[in-house]
């Protein structure tokens, strides 16, 4: 890579020359300020280590049941495909299909398609189709609301806290381990990197 | 490097929306794609204001329902109660979680409403020509695709309590309209944000090129 790429950035257009960056470095739009790409050091393998993780917490999360209650002897608990099959049989079908997409679907394409661009290149071979791959897991991270979803938990149990006995589950554990494995897996996954593979392999 | 504050559609470059790489425009030839992925090439996004506009009413119509009507019904043996999101926040703020009623309070009143307002006095900016103030509106505009997602708050919660409140003749909870029409604001000022092109933020308007 030479310092003489030129580049425009996303937010405001300005045209300016990409620098060159210090290991962990991050360059910045001198107009407005807009993050246009990062350094980071060993990319591939922290990435490919937090997505691994986040991946097996992410079934953990998605087997076992989130939370349960006890009221006067009655017991009840749900997963988040259960909360999501209660909504739909209320008759949400729009709030249920909303809640699967944000929370499960893209989440798991999310994970599924950066392993399949991050193993291959830990192995030294280009992902097939890397492109179009890369174009759609951007598309997808505003839809991704694993933490919003966390929140919500944490807001429904605190006001089921005076009417009866919450009983945490595995599965809330396993959210809370996820969030911060895919924030981080998010935060390592180079996409300036990656990018500049795609023209480098063709 | 930064003199004369060149942007990249003034010497005919266009920026990809996938992966940034910049490709010189040819004049008078359409649906033109980008050299490294492939993507098709928009100076900026295509009829960035009027679909804005268009997602935003939509959201701020949709908002009124979404408030006024129940976002669930609790059904006990002391009775039934249906709860708007405010009841609700006055719920919690009076059962002594007011930290828990404040969150619940921001994520659901006061990120929509300052989200729709902040991108109405976006568009109508740029509408106007603005050249000044930019860094400002920009960076407005960040914070706005930021907090996007968290006003999904109370859809989710509604959606746990419905799960876990199924106690038989003791207490069960339903969802109300109010949940779908809530989650269809979030959805809508989400693509309302994705529409808006915040490079508009730093043109003057004769050199929009929309
Ligand atoms: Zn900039
Ligand atoms: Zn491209």
């Amino acid at each position: 890579m030479t310092s003489h790429n030129l580049t425009a950035c996303h937010e405001c257009d300005l045209l300016q020359r990409e620098p060159i960056l210090q290991p962990g470095g991050v360059a910045c739009c001198p107009r407005c300020n807009a993050v246009l790409f990062r350094h980071i050091p060993d990319s591939v393998d922290r990435a490919l280590a937090y997505t691994l993780g986040a991946a097996f917490l992410f079934i953990i999360a998605n087997v076992f049941p989130i939370v349960g209650l006890e009221a006067a002897g009655i017991a009840n608990a749900t997963s988040l495909y259960g909360a999501v099959e209660a909504i739909w049989k209320n008759g949400m079908v729009f709030v249920a299909a909303l809640v699967f997409v944000t929370t499960i679907l893209i989440p798991a394409l999310e994970l599924s398609l950066m392993l399949y661009v991050l193993v291959p290149l830990k192995l030294g071979q280009m992902p097939q189709g890397l492109a179009s791959i890369l174009r759609l897991l951007q598309s997808m991270r505003p839809w991704s609301m694993t933490q919003v979803f966390i929140l919500g938990v944490l807001v429904a149990l605190v006001k089921l806290a005076h009417l009866a006995h919450i009983v945490p589950g595995i599965a809330l554990w396993s959210f809370g381990g996820l969030i911060l494995l895919l924030t981080a897996a998010v935060a390592s996954f180079n996409r300036h990197e990656l990018w500049n593979m795609v023209r480098e392999g063709e | 490097m930064n003199d004369s504050n060149v942007t990249a559609s003034q010497l005919g470059l266009c920026a990809c929306h996938g992966c940034g790489s910049l490709s010189r425009l040819v004049a008078g030839s359409h649906d033109m794609c980008c050299r490294r992925c492939g993507a098709a090439l928009h100076l900026r996004k295509p009829d960035s204001i009027a679909r804005t506009w268009a997602f935003l009413i939509a959201a701020y119509i949709l908002y009124v329902p979404a408030n006024v009507l129940p976002m669930m019904r609790t059904g006990s043996l002391f009775g039934a109660q249906a709860d708007t999101i405010m009841s609700g926040v006055v719920y919690l703020w009076h059962s002594g979680s007011w930290h828990i009623a404040l969150v619940v309070f921001i994520a659901s009143i006061v990120v929509p409403l300052a989200k729709m307002f902040s991108l109405t006095y976006l568009l109508i900016s740029v509408q106007l020509g603005w050249t000044h103030r930019s860094l400002e509106r920009t960076k407005l505009y960040r914070i706005l695709e930021f907090v996007g997602p968290w006003s999904m708050l109370d859809v989710f919660v509604v959606m746990i309590l419905v799960a876990l409140v199924q106690l038989k003749s003791l207490a069960s909870i339903q969802p109300g309209p109010a949940v779908a029409a809530f989650g269809g604001v979030v959805v809508l000022t989400m693509f309302a944000a994705m529409a808006f092109d915040p490079r508009l933020l730093w043109e003057p308007k004769e050199r929009h090129h929309v």
